[in-house]
């Protein structure tokens, strides 16, 4: 008897499928973040005066330099697909390089950033901290955890990108088989898109 | 756990590959399954006795056989161990893996390898909670409900507890995940959404919540840890932060999460029904559609646990109401059931009367849920034993004892031989009597004013305790018994015929046990939906020229 072949095999390569994955689990980060969001928007109402004196004092023109380096990545990885797609591998990994580059200086940045609040003690455990109102403290801690949490995604879409590299180079992604590069696309959007709200939230509302 | 009934052309899964990394790295969805299943009754096993042992403190007021601080421990251990390690994996993880793929007719879900990632983020996780029993400062006493601010502010090993539940929460969701995509991307050629399986249906409403539900209780669990390690006040009023909010953050996971627990059961409920009755379902569309509005609605009740925190008047209303809707589409189903079984040709089974055991649990779970969702007897019942017997009713009365009629309905698919059904039945009468008396007295007493999560209690609560502990014994009795008579029949129970029930899903038109890729030819879908009892012929005779 001849052997049966499945129409709707699991291990046929499905890219479709593979989209749909990464978009669920996008939800997912999203949600995760919405949390966070929520638990801001209720200290921000209990303590509306703390949030806005400590908002003041952020550095607004580091914040905005930060935003304008993702949506700059942004860019680039989308341009980067596109470039895959029509065989253009080389362009495609310059693309992803720049991509990963400002990446990098993004997370230099919030270096400089937090590095300068320690630096007058604005962390839990410094004397100055302790001394803040409770509301500006909660302001501060909210920060650290949002962005520190959004750096981290960070992290791990540079590192994602560095696979798509890998990957590119040993021919495993190709013009015809470029949904890994997509999806990894997809998390960097994510990853900008979360930027785009912590901006506000931390350095513009006062 | 041979293959003599399976084909000669194509081996049973089980004998594809041999030693133990061919199994903790398979990506065989059965395999994977099969690791969840052992995996499960092993952290099943300590959670009873961890409630034997409580129970057994509570035979007599005062202290008998541990510490107030240990029994804090000891019901906080039990409640994370059957939350997160038991009864959310246990029916997705088990027999979702190991069925979903086969009743959609395919060979494997649509993520192999996500898969097995998030069994090994299940033990992971697993690891790391049983962790918190021997190093770091003592086993955490918070309950497993992790209420700020003493969870803020007690000194055991609570973060790690935490970052546990958070591990183990990501593993649900790539389950779940995985089980949306395998859903749109992979069901057999003519099935379309409505000639689905129920089973499948239930596990789609599940995986929706799994996903959209999870990652509130994760980020919630990693502010507790923030919290602990900074000494910040996100929930810890006396830094400035709000324990409601916890309450809040935490339900609007924990309550969906429930129908995580329920939903799938009711599913197995309504593939076992129809077999059992040789008809079809009745209400299919009924069935698949109150699944969808059960996890709706989920979302929108969480403040019943709240009544007594500290809401507003108006919220209380709203939320006393939409919890009294939930009882709509649970009702259709139940009624569903019955009418599915009203004049059937019914087939006395092992697994039948595990699900009639399972309604009639379930029925006291459901009533006395609706009688905790009103606001004014809430307020006299919160926190009591009524409580625990309520949960342990919908939990344990409802899912567990559904899993385990999955056991015995889809023990001869999944490992090729037939358990002792006398044996069976024996085990299931003790169980169902010793769960009964149980959590019957403990419903009586915990109504006439006992609290829950106390090692002691006044004089004139002492026989309805000593009944109820009596009970847990032909409980753990019953259990024991059952889990002998699978663990024996599977090594050396009868070889089991491909179709022992005489069922028309998909996987009872496949070899028993399975076959690697499930599906040696094309199974037979009928146009009629998937209870169709006209091919039961056609898939017996097919069965036997296998
Ligand atoms: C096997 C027999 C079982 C026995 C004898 C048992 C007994 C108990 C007892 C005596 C309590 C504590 C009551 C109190 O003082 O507050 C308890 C709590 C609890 N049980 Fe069970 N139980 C069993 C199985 C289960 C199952 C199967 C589940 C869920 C799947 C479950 C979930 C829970 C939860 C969530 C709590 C609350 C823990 C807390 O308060 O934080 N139990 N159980
Ligand atoms: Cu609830």
């Amino acid at each position: 008897m001849a052997h049966y072949e499945i129409p709707n095999s699991g291990l046929k390569r499905d890219d479709e499928g593979k989209k749909m994955g990464m978009w669920l689990f996008l939800f997912t980060e999203v949600l995760l973040f919405g949390g966070l969001f929520l638990v801001y928007a209720m200290y921000r109402f209990q303590y509306f005066d703390e949030f806005k004196i400590v908002a003041e004092h952020m550095d607004i023109t580091l914040g905005a330099i930060n935003t304008v380096i993702l949506i700059a990545s942004s860019l680039t990885v989308a341009m980067s697909i596109t470039a895959m797609k029509k065989g253009l591998d080389n362009v495609a990994v310059l693309l992803i390089i720049i991509t990963i580059f400002l990446a990098l200086s993004f997370m230099v940045n919030k270096y400089f950033e937090w590095s300068n609040h320690i630096h007058h003690g604005l962390f839990p455990g410094f004397e100055a901290f302790n001394n803040l109102e409770k509301g500006e403290g909660m302001f501060l801690f909210l920060y650290y955890f949002m962005t520190g949490l959004h750096g981290l995604h960070v992290v791990v879409g540079a590192v994602l990108l560095a696979i798509v590299i890998k990957r590119i180079m040993l021919g495993r992604i190709t013009s015809e088989n470029i949904v890994f590069q997509e999806n990894a696309g997809l998390y960097w959007h994510l990853v900008d898109l979360i930027w785009i709200y912590l901006f506000p939230l931390f350095y513009l509302l006062h | 756990m041979t293959d003599t009934n399976t084909t000669a052309m194509e081996q049973s899964f089980w004998n594809e590959k041999k030693g133990i990394f061919s199994w903790i790295f398979t990506l065989d969805h059965k395999r994977i399954a099969l690791l969840y299943l052992y995996a499960i009754t092993a952290f099943f096993l300590v959670g009873m006795t961890l409630g034997f042992l409580m129970r057994l403190e509570l035979i007599a007021p005062g202290q008998t056989i541990m510490e107030a601080t240990t029994y804090n421990k000891v019901f906080t251990f039990h409640g994370v161990i059957m939350i997160f390690l038991v009864i959310i994996p246990s029916i997705p993880a088990v027999f979702g893996n190991f069925m979903l793929p086969i009743m959609l007719g395919t060979d494997d879900v649509a993520l192999p390898r996500l898969n097995l990632f998030s069994w090994w983020l299940y033990i992971i996780g697993a690891s790391m909670a049983l962790l918190t029993l021997v190093y770091g400062p003592g086993s955490a006493d918070t309950g497993w409900t992790f209420y700020a601010p003493y969870s803020v502010n007690t000194d055991t090993n609570v973060t790690l507890l935490l970052f546990a539940a958070f591990v183990l929460g990501f593993s649900s969701i790539l389950t779940g995940l995985n089980f949306i995509v395998t859903i749109h991307r992979l069901r057999a050629p003519k099935m379309t959404w409505f000639k689905m399986p129920l089973f499948a249906w239930s596990l789609y409403a599940t995986a929706w919540i799994q996903l959209l539900a999870t990652p509130i209780v994760g980020i919630t669990l990693l502010m507790v840890i923030a919290e602990r390690t900074f000494g910040i006040g996100l929930f810890d009023p006396a830094l400035g932060g709000d324990p409601v909010l916890y309450q809040h953050l935490f339900w609007i996971y924990s309550h969906p999460v429930v129908y995580v627990m329920i939903l799938p059961a009711m599913g197995i409920i309504s593939e076992i029904l129809p077999t059992a009755a040789q008809r079809t379902i009745f209400g299919y569309k009924a069935i698949a559609i109150s699944s969808m509005a059960i996890a709706f609605l989920g979302y929108f009740v969480w403040g019943h646990h709240m009544f007594t925190s500290g809401m507003s008047g108006e919220a209380r209303v709203v939320f006393s109401f939409v919890t009294y809707l939930v009882a709509i589409p649970t009702a259709i189903k139940v009624f569903n059931w019955v009418a599915t079984l009203y004049k059937g040709s019914i087939h006395m089974t092992p697994n039948l009367l595990w699900s009639t055991s399972f309604i009639f649990n379930f029925m006291i779970g459901g009533l006395t849920g609706l009688i905790l969702g009103a606001l004014s007897v809430d307020v006299h019942v919160h926190d009591t034993a009524y409580v625990v017997a309520h949960f342990h009713y919908t939990m344990f009365g409802g899912t567990i004892f559904v899993f385990f009629g999955a056991m015995h309905y889809w023990f001869p698919k999944i490992f090729g031989r037939m358990y002792n059904k006398r044996l069976s039945y024996i085990s299931l009468t003790l169980t169902f009597i010793g769960f009964n008396v149980t959590y019957m007295a403990m419903l009586i007493v915990g109504g006439q004013g006992m609290p829950r999560r106390y090692y002691d209690y006044l004089p004139e609560f002492t026989t309805l305790n000593q009944i109820s502990t009596v009970g847990s014994w032909v409980l753990v009795i019953g259990i024991l018994m059952m889990i002998y008579n699978l663990v024996r029949s599977a090594k050396k129970g009868e070889i089991a015929t491909a179709n022992p029930w005489n069922g028309v899903t998909l996987e009872w038109q496949i070899p028993s046990p399975p076959p690697l890729h499930n599906f040696v030819k094309a199974p037979i879908l009928s146009d009629k939906g998937p209870y169709d009892f006209s091919i039961l012929d056609q898939v017996n005779r097919e069965n036997l020229e296998n």
